[in-house]
């Protein structure tokens, strides 16, 4: 065997090196150092991501494939997987008081062991080329976040949610098996070439059903409509920093998977078959969600139909089936985890200081916090989509990318999105109507958030109003895209 | 030449009024009135250095060995760059125009600023709120109004157009508590921007088939195109565009398009110049402060049309047909305006009309302007009575407004017999109603005389009729002076309340003002200015007839005037009952106010605004509203969805999967 060809899993490595020191350092270090373990995490995710930019160190420039192409690793891919990490570094900035507050002593580093093995996981989704890998890294990414969601041990929602999470997850991943195993029965392989090559004309109910549980089974964690109803109510009840991973870590890296599944597995069905079954999924995704979101009053389950929209939006880029489409899914990702972590990070504040979660508590928070209220707002105007903000740019690129496909019903598509752009402009300025405009006698006290908080809404803030200003950043990933190994299944 | 000057002569200006403006409210008000006023009286000087080292230096830059004036770019940095050969300048031209130009603006302003610091203020020497505003817009417009003289490209001068019309729109409505003047002032706005359109029109028209932004190409390419024809002698025709003729030549709706390059551009002027018929907004622009009338209705911004003509002018030689439009504009304006200046009882409004006919004066002189008559002497006439009409007509206003700082009252009925309380304003108020009389040695005679000479070149009809209003002119002016000054006296004034003269701040402009209205008569204006830059001998076409004609045209109105309103008398009245109709039309300015009113009420809101008014509530809102209401409702209407069983959601999930699949088979099959 050539071991030299694990040097391919650089990125896989260098993570799995992070988790062993954090479990080191969980299991052996003494009690009362033990506190020092939210930011030796944090410090040791920034490596890596640093790294990540570091073409010698983690950073492939080239295609590389391990274990008989099983693996499969270039560019793009390292590059996605570096803008989870900068996702990562966030949130866990963001959970340090909470990591590291009493009630979280005992499960301290489950918390940072689960979060990293779940980023592992969802790794080799990316990378897997071989069904097997990616259902190892499905699995990773998806059992662990059920202990993760419960980690709240003390309060009854978070148990409510994590035996949901579970019951859907292990439900969905069974529908995915079962639509991988028509797959199988059709193709002789479990690799995503060989699938390719041996079904390439295909045409049997047998395929269409497989690539409808295989859609599902992927949809339940990028909470597409109708597989979304889990949502709500585990970010609901999941610790807010829990919340804010799965729903941007856990969504981008899955949007980036089905993006490769969908191309390399089954690109030859894309013309008649699922285009249309992720284009009516796309229409529920966005318009089922807004009209949830317009309802809500618990911040987090607003956030999380409005994640679920964001989802739908997201999806504009794989059906675009374009390399603009590989690139501004992968800017819609990372706009998408600046703005959904600003205001995570207004949130966790506020629940961390006050206990308080609702819009209603909201009310008036420019007066007593203008600092916290100007945040939520930034990130509520780039999540709508208002220029000069980021949320706008990723927005307008996938939008021209979708529209760069051609067709006329692409166009219906892009207009129903815009349409639903509106409904949700609405209710995000609710929440900026209640920071600002509304008054209430029971308004938020002025606090000082905690330093980390800060920091990390600094992060969001300063991701928010750069990245629609900074041109390089979309043309370092307009070229990633058009170079991409991806080209080459776009070809109609 | 040093770029340090010119750039200096812009900025101060913009610099004072981002200053005050800014920090206006942190500072006194006297201090902020004093800083403007200093700030403008160094750019007087700064201006005055300009002028002089072009006229009097000798400097080859300005003027070469055979005594022709040139034109020089002092510098001309890009600004907007959207082409290799679509560009936007910013720059700093130097010709007589705009070197004269340079004097009349800081002169005024200056006057203007110093007056101000008396004026804005009330008996007892309190300032009015927002007198800070005031020296920060004052600060504003002549910075745009030098922009637009020294523009070395029309694009420029466009956007400096507009900044000069918004400054005037601030002015304006200065007393933005005062309904009226809130009014005027958006009616200036309008009317003024109206006309820019077309002006903007005519400028891509003419950029389109030229190629080019800049003064220089388009005056330098017409005087070669133009040396045929009319055997002008150049040294060297740098002709950027030779054969425009040929270029111009496509026709559109029976004229050539160049033809209607500069009408439209004309326009422009008739709107800021208030030419008929957009000449509705400058009698109402007069609800400004008095000294804001003085400085931009009256010497610098209503004259920027005459100006745009004049430095366009080579192109409008080409075309004869747009310099008959332009004299017969101007031809009955003057008398129009003439005419209703005779029926006023608001003595601004008075001046305000007289300002429209003088400004029609030059507009005529350079319409009639041809090199083979006299070579352009209605050119020279037309940029020296718009000099000293300047200095006059600010005198006069600035007058005025001494009058009505002492009175309180526009109105002179509310005045008659102030010749004893106020003699300073007396005095020179005389001088300025001499002067635009036209009675010898007032610079007025000169200039007027000059374009009615060019007129009789033209036409003998338009000499007549401009001799028609010349009397007219000395007419109202007197009617005006002996309304105020003699008539009868009110007995009321006794007394602490009996108006008095001025303090030194506002006496001052005035009598430094009447001095150069005195003298300007006798610059050698022919030899400063000229359409080439040839030196004029000005004595040799000047008219000996045509001066006495005019003189005895004069002294006849003057005469008129004393008999009939010097002392109270039924006279006046009397002719009012004679001629009815005509005093109601004059009185009531031809109704045009009331046709515009009729057009835009009845025809543009009634036919068009209310319609789409009507399709906007209706149509337009309530798509909007039932769209959000559908939304609503089907958000309420698929809540149960989100019931919390967990049985549910995998039943759903389920039922979800397979309707994918299934659906899509039954599509395929």
């Amino acid at each position: 065997m050539d071991y030299s060809q694990f040097l391919a899993m650089k990125q896989e490595i260098a993570l799995l090196v992070v988790f062993l020191l954090v479990f080191l350092y969980d299991t052996f270090m003494p009690a009362r150092s033990q506190k020092g373990l939210p930011w030796t995490a944090t410090l040791l995710m920034l490596a890596i991501t640093a790294a990540g930019f570091c073409p010698c160190l983690l950073g492939t420039d080239t295609g590389l494939t391990a274990f008989g192409g099983m693996y499969e690793t270039s560019a793009i891919v390292s590059a996605i997987k570096t803008i989870l990490n900068i996702g990562v570094v966030i949130v866990l900035i963001q959970s340090v008081k909470w990591a590291g507050s009493e009630q979280m002593t005992m499960r301290r580093g489950e918390f940072y062991e689960l979060l990293l093995v779940t980023l592992f996981g969802m790794y080799l989704m990316i990378s897997g080329r071989h069904f097997l890998v990616f259902i190892i890294g499905l699995e990773c990414a998806s059992l662990p976040l059920a202990a993760m969601v419960a980690l709240d041990k003390n309060r009854y929602e978070s148990h409510e949610a994590a035996v949901k999470y579970i019951l859907t997850a292990v439900f969905s991943s069974a529908i995915f098996m079962m639509g991988l195993s028509f797959v199988y029965a059709l193709a002789g392989s479990l690799y995503f070439e060989g699938i390719y090559n041996a079904i390439y004309a295909e045409r049997s109910i047998m395929l269409v059903m497989a690539l409808a549980f295989v859609i599902a089974g992927i949809g339940f964690k990028l909470s597409l409509v109708p597989f979304h109803l889990w949502t709500a109510d585990v970010y609901q009840g999941a610790p807010t920093s829990v919340t804010s991973y799965l729903s941007v870590i856990s969504k981008g890296a899955t949007a980036f998977a089905f993006l490769v599944v969908m191309a390399q597995v089954f690109g030859s069905f894309y013309a008649d078959i699922w285009e249309w079954m992720l284009y009516a999924l796309i229409i529920l995704t966005i318009t089922v969600g807004n009209l949830f979101a317009i309802r809500q009053r618990d911040m987090k389950r607003f956030l999380a139909f409005s994640s679920i929209s964001q989802a739908g939006y997201i999806m504009l880029g794989v059906i675009a089936y374009n390399t603009m489409g590989v690139s501004a899914l992968m800017y819609y990702v990372l706009v998408y985890i600046f703005s959904n972590l600003a205001a995570f990070g207004v949130i966790g504040a506020i629940e961390n200081a006050t206990g308080r979660v609702s819009m209603l508590d909201y009310r008036g928070l420019y007066r007593t916090n203008p600092r916290l209220a100007f945040t939520m707002m930034l990130a509520m105007f780039s999540l709508a989509g208002i220029p000069p903000f980021a949320g706008f740019f990723s927005k307008f690129f996938i939008f021209t990318a979708a529209l760069g496909q051609g067709s006329v019903a692409i166009y219906v598509l892009v207009l129903i999105a815009l349409i639903n752009t509106i409904v949700s402009l609405y209710y995000y300025l609710l929440v900026v109507k209640a920071m600002f405009i509304s008054e209430d006698e029971c308004v938020i006290a002025p606090f000082r958030s905690a330093c980390s908080e800060r920091l990390g809404m600094w992060i969001a803030v300063a991701g928010i109003i750069l990245l629609g200003l900074a041109s390089p950043v979309y043309d370092t990933l307009l070229g990633l895209g058009a170079d991409s190994s991806f080209a080459m299944f776009f070809i109609r | 030449m040093s770029v340090t000057v010119p750039i200096l002569i812009l900025a101060l200006p913009l610099f004072m009024f981002i200053f005050i403006g800014l920090l206006g409210k942190k500072m006194s008000h006297m201090l902020a009135g004093v800083l403007g006023t200093l700030g403008m009286g160094t750019v007087l000087v700064l201006s005055y250095a300009t002028a002089f080292d072009y006229f009097f230096s000798g400097n080859p830059l300005f003027i070469n060995e055979a005594g022709e004036r040139l034109q020089h770019i002092v510098f001309d940095q890009t600004w907007l760059q959207f082409t290799d050969s679509l560009v936007i300048k910013l720059g700093f031209f130097l010709d007589p125009i705009s070197a004269m130009m340079l004097v009349v603006i800081t002169t005024i302003s200056f006057m203007v600023h110093l007056y101000s610091l008396g004026y804005m203020r009330d008996h007892h020497g309190v300032f009015e709120k927002g007198f800070q505003r005031f020296y920060a817009f004052l600060s504003l417009f002549s910075f745009s109004m030098l922009g637009l003289v020294v523009a070395t490209n029309i694009f420029q001068m466009y956007i400096f157009w507009e900044l000069v019309g918004a400054s005037s729109y601030l002015l304006i409505g200065f007393y933005y508590t005062k309904p009226s003047a809130v009014s005027a002032s958006k009616k200036a706005f309008i009317v003024t921007r109206f006309a820019d359109l077309g002006f903007l029109i005519g400028i891509l028209t003419l950029s389109y088939y030229t190629g080019t932004f800049n003064f220089t190409d388009f005056t330098s390419s017409a005087v070669a195109g133009l040396a045929d024809t009319f055997r002008v002698d150049l040294a060297t025709p740098e002709a950027v565009l030779s054969g425009f003729r040929a270029s111009a030549a496509p026709m559109f709706m029976g004229a050539s398009v160049l033809t209607w390059a500069l009408v439209l551009i004309f326009m422009g002027g008739m709107g800021k110049s208030a030419m008929l018929p957009l000449h509705i907004w400058l009698p109402d622009a007069m609800e400004g402060p008095t000294p804001v009338s003085a400085l931009i209705h009256a010497a610098t911004m209503v004259v920027a049309g005459v100006y745009l003509v004049a430095r366009l002018f080579p192109l409008y030689l080409m075309e004869s047909a747009a310099l008959d439009i332009i004299v017969i504009v101007g031809a009955l304006t003057a008398l129009y305006a003439a005419m209703v200046a005779c029926a006023q009882v608001d003595i601004k409004r008075v001046l305000a009309f007289s300002t429209i006919s003088q400004i029609a004066f030059m507009m005529v002189s350079l319409g009639v302007a041809r090199p083979d008559f006299h070579e352009g002497l209605g050119y020279m006439a037309s940029m020296f009575h718009l000099f000293t009409h300047a200095m006059f007509k600010a005198l006069l206003f600035l007058g005025a407004g001494a009058l009505i700082h002492a009175i309180g009252s526009n109105d002179y009925t509310e005045m008659h017999g102030l010749r004893k309380y106020m003699p300073v304003t007396h005095w020179t108020f005389l001088i300025g109603c001499l002067a635009i009389a036209g009675i010898i040695p007032f610079s007025g005679f000169f200039s007027k005389d000059e374009i009615l000479s060019a007129a009789g070149g033209y036409s003998m009809w338009v000499y007549i009729w401009m001799s028609f209003v010349a009397f007219l002119t000395a007419f109202y002016m007197f009617r005006l002076y002996y309304l105020i000054f003699w008539w009868k006296e009110h007995k009321v004034r006794e007394g602490h309340h009996a108006p008095h003269d001025q303090p030194w701040t506002m006496s001052l402009p005035l009598i430094i003002l009447s001095v150069v209205t005195c003298v300007a008569g006798f610059i050698p204006f022919g030899n400063l200015v000229s359409w080439n830059g040839e030196p004029y001998d000005f004595m040799a076409h000047f008219d000996w007839s045509v001066a006495t004609v005019s003189l005895i045209v004069a002294v006849l109105a003057i005469a008129l005037a004393t008999v009939m309103y010097r002392k109270e008398n039924p006279l006046p009245a009397k002719m009012k009952r004679a001629l009815p109709a005509l005093w109601d039309w004059c009185h009531h300015r031809f109704y045009w106010d009331e046709l515009y009113i009729f057009i835009t009420h009845k025809i543009i809101f009634g036919c068009i605004c209310r319609p789409l008014a009507w399709f906007d509530r209706h149509i337009i809102d309530g798509t909007m509203d039932a769209f959000a209401s559908v939304t609503n409702k089907a958000s309420g209407a698929i809540a149960p969805l989100q019931s919390g069983q967990i049985q549910m959601y995998v039943w759903i999930y389920l039922l979800g999967a397979v309707l994918l699949g299934g659906v899509t088979i039954l599509c395929l099959i």
